[in-house]
Parts: C-alpha cells; sequence; structure tokens
C-alpha cells in the first residue's frame, strides 16, 4: 500500500505526528495547571525521586565513565595530528559538561524512565487503577504525572553533575594511565578551562530532559492501549519519543545558548 | 435515590448506550444484567463521570451529576472493581485506607490503620493480611481487599462490577453475602453488575436487564423468573436459542 501511494501514506503520518504533538501540548498544560494547584503528593514525589534518580546512578555512571575515557582516547589520537595532545583534559572536560554529558545521561534515563513509567501507569490504566483512583477522590494527574515530572526535572541535573564528575574522570583515568599524561598538569589544566557556564549550561539542559523524559512517559501510559499489547506499545512509543525529543530539545538549547 | 435520564453513548459507530432510563431507590439493591459488550460497566463508569455522556440526565438525590462538586460527589461512592484494581505499590491496609489518609476525610495515619484493619475483619480477612502487598493474596482475597476499601469510608452508594468472576463458586458465594450483609447493614445504595445468576438472586432487590443500548426489562428480582420477556428468559435460563443472538 506505502509502495502504491506513498505521497498519501507519508501525509498520514505527517498528520498522525501532529495531532500526537498537538495531544502531548495539551497533556503538557494539563501538567502544569496540575503542578501550580493543591493537594501535592509529597510522599510520591519522595519515592519518585528515589526511582528516577538514585535508581538510575549506576547507568548513568558507567556510561559517563566510559564516555569520558573513549572521549580522552578520540582528542588525543585527533589532537596528535597536529600537537595538540595536550588539549584532552579540557576538551574531555568541556565536552562532557556542556555536551555529552547531559545528553548520554538524558538518553540512558529516557530509556530506563520513561519505559518504566509508561509501563506501570500504562499498566495501572489496563488494571482500572487508574479509575479506582478518580472513584477514590484523586486526581491521577496530580497523584501520578505531577511527582514523577516534577522528581526527573530536580534529579536529572543531578544524574548530569554526577555524570560529568565521573566522565571527566573517565578522561582522567585514560589521559594520565595510558596516555602518559601528566596527572596534576591534566587536574590543572581541566581546573583551567572549564567555566561554570559550561556546567550550568548542561544542568539546565538536564532539567529540561528530565520534564520531557517523564512527561513523555506518563503521557504514553495515560492513553496506553488495552491488554499487554497496548502496554507494550506504550513502553516503546514512550522510549523512542522521549530519545527523540531529547536529541530534540538538546540541539534547541544548544542554539539558544549560543545566541545568548 | 439513584435516577438515569434517557443515557446515551457511542463510541465511534458502536451505539452502546442507545437511552437508557433507570431508578434506583435509596437503600435497594439494583443488578443489572446483560450480555457481554451491552454496555453495562459503561453505564456505571458514565454515573461516576469516568465516561462522559453524549446525552441524558444522571440525578443523584435529585442534584445533578454533572454540575455537583467532584470530591464531594465522589466521595458518596465506593466500588468494587472487577480485577479489584488494588494499588499494586502499597500495602493492603493503606489500599482499604486510601480514602481516609487523603483529602477531605483524612484522618491520623493510626486511625487510618485501625479502620482498615477493622474493614478487613469485617470482609473475613485476619489483621495480618494488613501488611502484604495486593500481589500476594489469592484472586479471592484481592476481592475481599477491594470491598473492603469500597465499604471503608461508609459511603453511601455502593457499585459492585463483576464482583465474582473469576472465583471458584464457594468464594463467589461467600462474596455474594458479605456484599449483601454489608448493603443491608450499611443501608447503602447498591448498583451490581454481573453475568453469574447466582449472585443476582443473592444480591438483588430489584433486577434491570440491558440489552440493545436500553433497559429491556426491570423489575423485583421475585418477578424475574416469570417476567414473560423472551429477551429476560434467554439469558436467566442460559439458551442458545431465542431472541437475543449467540454467536457460534
Amino acid at each position: 500500500m506505502i509502495l502504491l501511494n506513498p505521497v498519501g501514506a507519508l501525509g498520514r503520518a505527517v498528520l498522525d505526528g501532529l495531532a500526537a504533538l498537538g495531544r502531548l501540548t495539551l497533556y503538557l498544560g494539563a501538567t502544569l495547571y496540575a503542578m501550580v494547584r493543591p493537594p501535592f503528593y509529597f510522599r510520591e514525589f519522595g519515592h519518585a525521586v528515589w526511582v528516577i534518580g538514585y535508581n538510575s546512578l549506576p547507568v548513568v555512571g558507567l556510561t559517563a565513565v566510559f564516555t569520558g575515557a573513549a572521549l580522552a582516547l578520540q582528542i588525543y589520537e585527533g589532537g596528535s595530528r597536529f600537537n595538540a595532545g595536550q588539549v584532552v583534559p579540557s576538551i574531555v572536560a568541556i565536552g562532557m559538561a556542556r555536551e555529552l554529558g547531559p545528553v548520554m545521561a538524558g538518553l540512558m534515563v529516557a530509556a530506563r524512565v520513561s519505559s518504566s513509567i509508561a509501563a506501570e501507569i500504562g499498566t495501572m490504566k489496563v488494571t482500572e487503577q487508574i479509575d479506582a483512583l478518580v472513584t477514590l477522590s484523586t486526581d491521577p494527574m496530580r497523584y501520578l504525572t505531577v511527582p514523577r515530572v516534577l522528581a526527573a526535572t530536580v534529579t536529572v541535573p543531578v544524574l548530569v553533575a554526577v555524570g560529568d564528575s565521573i566522565g571527566i574522570f573517565g578522561g582522567y583515568l585514560v589521559g594520565t594511565q595510558s596516555l602518559g599524561l601528566n596527572a596534576a598538569a591534566y587536574l590543572k589544566n581541566t581546573a583551567d578551562y572549564l567555566e561554570i557556564w559550561d556546567v550550568t549550561s548542561g544542568l539546565v539542559k538536564g532539567a529540561a530532559f528530565g520534564f520531557l523524559i517523564a512527561l513523555v512517559g506518563c503521557y504514553y501510559g495515560m492513553n496506553s492501549g488495552r491488554g499487554a499489547q497496548g502496554v507494550g506499545a506504550a513502553t516503546k512509543s514512550a522510549v523512542v519519543a522521549a530519545s527523540v525529543l531529547v536529541l530534540a530539545a538538546n540541539y534547541i538549547l544548544t542554539t539558544l545558548f549560543f545566541a545568548a | 435515590m439513584i435516577e438515569l435520564r434517557d443515557i446515551r453513548k457511542a463510541f465511534g459507530r458502536n451505539h452502546v448506550l442507545r437511552g437508557v432510563t433507570l431508578t434506583v431507590p435509596k437503600g435497594e439493591s439494583m443488578v443489572i444484567i446483560g450480555g457481554s459488550g451491552t454496555g453495562k460497566s459503561v453505564l456505571l463508569k458514565c454515573i461516576l463521570g469516568l465516561v462522559r455522556p453524549d446525552a441524558g440526565q444522571i440525578l443523584i438525590e435529585g442534584e445533578d451529576a454533572s454540575r455537583a462538586e467532584r470530591e464531594a460527589f465522589l466521595a458518596r461512592f465506593g466500588m468494587l472493581f472487577q480485577g479489584g484494581a488494588l494499588f499494586d505499590s502499597l500495602p493492603v491496609w493503606q489500599n482499604v485506607a486510601f480514602r481516609l489518609m487523603r483529602g477531605a476525610t483524612k484522618r491520623p495515619k493510626a486511625e487510618a490503620r485501625e479502620i482498615a484493619i477493622e474493614k478487613l475483619r469485617r470482609v473475613g480477612l485476619k489483621p495480618e493480611v494488613a501488611d502484604l502487598f495486593p500481589a500476594e493474596l489469592s484472586g479471592g482475597m484481592q476481592k475481599r481487599v477491594g470491598l473492603a476499601r469500597a465499604i471503608a469510608a461508609e459511603p453511601e452508594i455502593i457499585f459492585f462490577d463483576e464482583p465474582t468472576t473469576g472465583l471458584d463458586p464457594i468464594m463467589a458465594g461467600v462474596i455474594n453475602e458479605l456484599i449483601r450483609e454489608i448493603v443491608v447493614e450499611m443501608g447503602a445504595t447498591a448498583m451490581t453488575i454481573t453475568h453469574d445468576m447466582s449472585s443476582v438472586r443473592a444480591i438483588a432487590d430489584d433486577v434491570a436487564m440491558l440489552h440493545g443500548g436500553v433497559i429491556q426489562w426491570t423489575g423485583p428480582v421475585a418477578d424475574m423468573d416469570h417476567s414473560g420477556d423472551p429477551y429476560l428468559d434467554q439469558f436467566i435460563h442460559g439458551r442458545a436459542e431465542g431472541p437475543i443472538e449467540a454467536v457460534r
């Protein structure tokens, strides 16, 4: 069918995509509205901080250490071509803080958290737990969505900061143990060239990524189809959408930061 | 009293409810029967506001449900869901005391736990169950916990959605008896959806049969067996032959 009418298929895909974007925007509006109206569920927020933030530390840390280590090797190899091998510490630090730290943490959290949120809320929907919440006078937006979105917005920047540190440490290990760079000079070079804005811009990105990841996870969970297949599809869609949104938001934020 | 006036609801081209009109007197137990997919659950969800009807009016004690203050309106209801719908992440006692720990009826934690244990005892569960998680319970126990949650805040109106589905006949009998006892004891108005005719006979004061999107027959449970309505006769006797099309 797609082969017979490629323009029609493309048109339908674009319309479906725009409709989904519209629904997500409405969901965003409802989330923001629920955020500023009591009641606030502090216990659920605390639980979400633990699940989204603390439990993501291992995967973010491991990703960061290998990324920093590989980055050091690549920069050294590339820099050596024009006798600039000594730029490894500063490039690793700036690269991790501004770009790789937030993006890698964002993608890891997108995979881990948006899937788990979508699956959990999707299962709650198909087993009528969401309906049960409503009949117990509890707004699912305030009870389920707001705590998760706030928790991700708060914790992903912390994960980014931890990831940055571990990534820079990974580069330090490779630089000093494998590339023969002087340890004291490595640290001095890192400290001299890394600016506060490099770090804060990465943290701002982290907050934006966290917000989007949890929002998308909740949205797909709340709109999950019936049965195991519906929950599976919602989970898959959440991971794909969250990953794409992280990368798109990264580009937009980077553009804005350069323009500022 | 619950009054439903000409309730209509369609999902796309599927017109599930085509004008349901029904009155449930205060303190009575109404059981709604009908084949699968005839809109029984949709009807309950319309009353609770979980599904918005396309047309019609729902009155609770003469008050229009669509205009009522939401939290106060829902506080009048308790509901036992078909699958229990217990919150997996909370222990049993917090499931039962969920409403008592939040909102206008919020109680201190210790008091809420005490009430939860009392309600668990009322449905035949021991206090040790209170600290278990729903996944650790059998289907029958989950139904009882769902029942305890439905009555925890002593609502005026209780809905039971397929209360005996998936249970063995003995456990189904136990749940039916519990529902009847609790409804009588609390003086609550009850609406139950079921396919299970033994439930109908155990729970109902009145019966309504939903078919083709309308109430096909309604009357006291005692009149059900000699109603003269061919649809109701076919349904209650489980006959394949009759005016209701059976898919083979």
